[in-house]
């Protein structure tokens, strides 16, 4: 599987984070339905409690370090001028215009890299073909693909979208060929001696088997997605939170530098959640430890 | 056997898997007929490759020289009239026990009102009516491999392949499915082949039991049980039952030249 299976391990429960109990094998499934949702209750409080006190905790430290003299602006000063943005329209604009390339690239990295994955997870030939160029370009970060990318496709948003495009695309065709090299073989004999073909074969057990891993590669690339966007809009970007806070890094205007920073954490984390909730409803079949 | 012609047929199967620079002898010129409606269970030796003849029947391997029939036919590759049965289920965990027990139905394009309902059958002969549409993640071991069962059951096969089918269960569990296994085959005698490293399991079970030998596998002892026995507790708890144990226990456990190179090349043959 040579240097692709670097990717995370632990194939049957990429997701982490979850805490179902897992079902073991030998008791009746009654007593474990109730063991399941008796520590949900209780322990679901419990983190977000927790995550709660983390970020005030996070924010008076900050506070404190803006008030001790470090060159920080104040949790109020930001506040305000994340106000002002919201009011005159620049944040609604940035937001808008970063989440389009976000989305474009990672939604063209995705559907690319969902097929491609199946291909050099299947054929032999193609995973021969492809794995050298897709080896390369890992090695390579998206953002060292730009100073080409402005040349060879100009600066409107075209190399923008599409280093975010890379990026989201590496990061996922990885996890859906190694998702499609794990598929349990005695799944596949059992199919075949069920009398299904090569097609059935493969739209009934190789894609459900493998959607735990494509997700976690789609999550992974939206990642990469974000990580990508703020160097993108380097390129002579009009509009854009990346595009806004280095502008503002020219004035030393750091409140603004804050408020692109929040901006695209809180947005990430709303998109990966959503991301989550997608990978709970499909793949809940999952055994989790 | 007799004038009948047999059901399955291994007639100088070899396989040989390449390990490295070397090569591994899995099956070596085994031959054996089993005749229709016989229940034959297989014991050896980890290594002596009853696994792989398994897979051979089944279709999911080819061998390496001779070949395997059923029917009178070499088989080139999986069919309906084989179920196989796995050690580990592989139950599809992404279906409920229901769209389990209907996959095979639905490969063969089974219209989906006959599908429903003979899943329904089988789900009830194995007794998950209550769980049909859970998923296998919620079930025990032994509904598991029942699901697995009434999966295999439901394509209708005239011959059951069994890969150690009750390997992974626990002792209670594993005597409840073997009665329930040879309850439903004396009303439908369907040809069984039977993997185990259970010597208890394999006297209980069989009509005959094949002692296979390991490096290079082959086999090595055939021993018959009455098939008027009734397989009951009291069979079980016999001396007649006890004896066979005997027999067949010497067979896999002190097979002479276990170590040594290939003692008896040739196969016994039934």
């Amino acid at each position: 599987m040579s240097v692709l299976d670097k990717r995370r391990a632990g194939p049957r429960h990429p997701a982490g984070g979850e805490t179902t109990p897992a079902a073991d094998d030998t008791g009746p499934p009654d007593a474990k339905k109730t063991a399941a949702e008796r520590p949900g209750t209780g322990r679901r409080g419990l983190p977000l409690a927790l995550n709660a006190v983390s970020v005030a905790l996070g924010i008076a430290l900050w506070w404190a370090l803006a008030s001790a003299g470090f060159k920080l602006p104040t949790p109020p000063e930001v506040v305000s001028r994340a106000g002002t943005l919201i009011e005159d329209g620049t944040l609604g604009e940035d937001v808008l215009a970063s989440l389009t390339r976000v989305l474009i690239g990672f939604a063209l990295g995705t559907a690319a890299a969902v097929p491609v994955g199946f291909l050099m997870g299947w054929y032999g030939i193609a995973r021969g073909l492809m794995e050298p160029w897709i080896q390369f370009f890992r090695t390579v970060p998206p953002l060292a693909i730009i100073p080409l990318a402005v040349v060879v496709m100009g600066i409107d948003e075209t190399p923008k979208i599409f280093v975010i495009f890379l990026a989201a695309f590496l990061a996922c065709v990885i996890s859906t060929f190694q998702g499609v090299v794990n598929v349990d073989r005695t799944l596949i004999n059992a199919a075949r001696v069920l009398g299904a073909k090569d097609a059935v074969i493969f739209a009934r057990v190789v894609v459900p088997a493998s959607t735990p891993f494509i997700l976690v590669g789609m999550r992974v690339g939206l990642g990469s997605a974000w990580a990508t966007l703020v160097a993108a809009e380097l390129i002579a970007a009009q509009e854009g939170l990346g595009y806004r806070m280095q502008n503002a890094q020219l004035y030393y205007d750091l409140p603004t530098i804050f408020v692109g920073l929040i901006s695209i954490g809180i947005l990430g984390l709303l998109m990966d959640r959503i991301l989550l909730l997608a990978e709970r409803k499909l793949t809940g079949w999952q055994e989790r430890r | 056997m007799t004038s009948k012609p047999a059901k399955i047929s291994v007639q100088g199967v070899t396989k040989t898997f390449a390990l490295g620079r070397d090569t591994f002898t899995a099956l070596d010129d085994v031959s054996l007929d089993i005749a229709e409606h016989e229940f034959v269970t297989v014991v050896g030796p980890s290594g002596c490759g009853k696994s792989t003849l398994m897979n051979i029947l089944a279709g999911l391997e080819t061998p390496t020289a001779g070949r395997a029939l059923v029917d009178g036919a070499t088989v080139s590759g999986p069919g309906p009239e084989r179920g196989v049965i796995f050690q580990q289920y592989a139950l599809f965990p992404w279906l409920t026990v229901r769209q389990n027990v209907e996959f095979g139905l639905r490969t063969t394009g089974v219209p989906k009102a006959e599908r429903r309902a003979r899943a329904e059958h089988f789900i009830e002969l194995v007794g998950l009516e209550r769980f049909a549409d859970a998923l296998p993640k919620t079930l025990s071991g032994g509904m598991r491999q029942r699901c697995a069962i009434a999966r295999a059951y439901a394509v209708d096969p005239s011959i059951l392949l069994m890969d150690e089918p009750f390997g992974a269960l626990d002792a209670l569990t594993r005597v409840t499915l073997q009665e329930q296994l040879l309850e439903t085959w004396s009303q439908d005698r369907r040809t069984v082949l039977f993997i185990t490293h259970d010597v208890d399991e394999a006297v209980f079970l069989a009509n005959r039991v094949i002692v296979m030998a390991a490096r290079p596998g082959r086999v090595y002892d055939v021993i018959e049980v009455d098939p008027a026995i009734e397989r009951d507790e009291a069979f079980r708890l016999s001396p007649e039952f006890a004896a066979l144990r005997n027999r067949v226990w010497h067979s896999v456990y002190h097979q002479e030249g276990r170590t040594a190179a290939p003692a008896a090349a040739g196969s016994a043959t039934t």
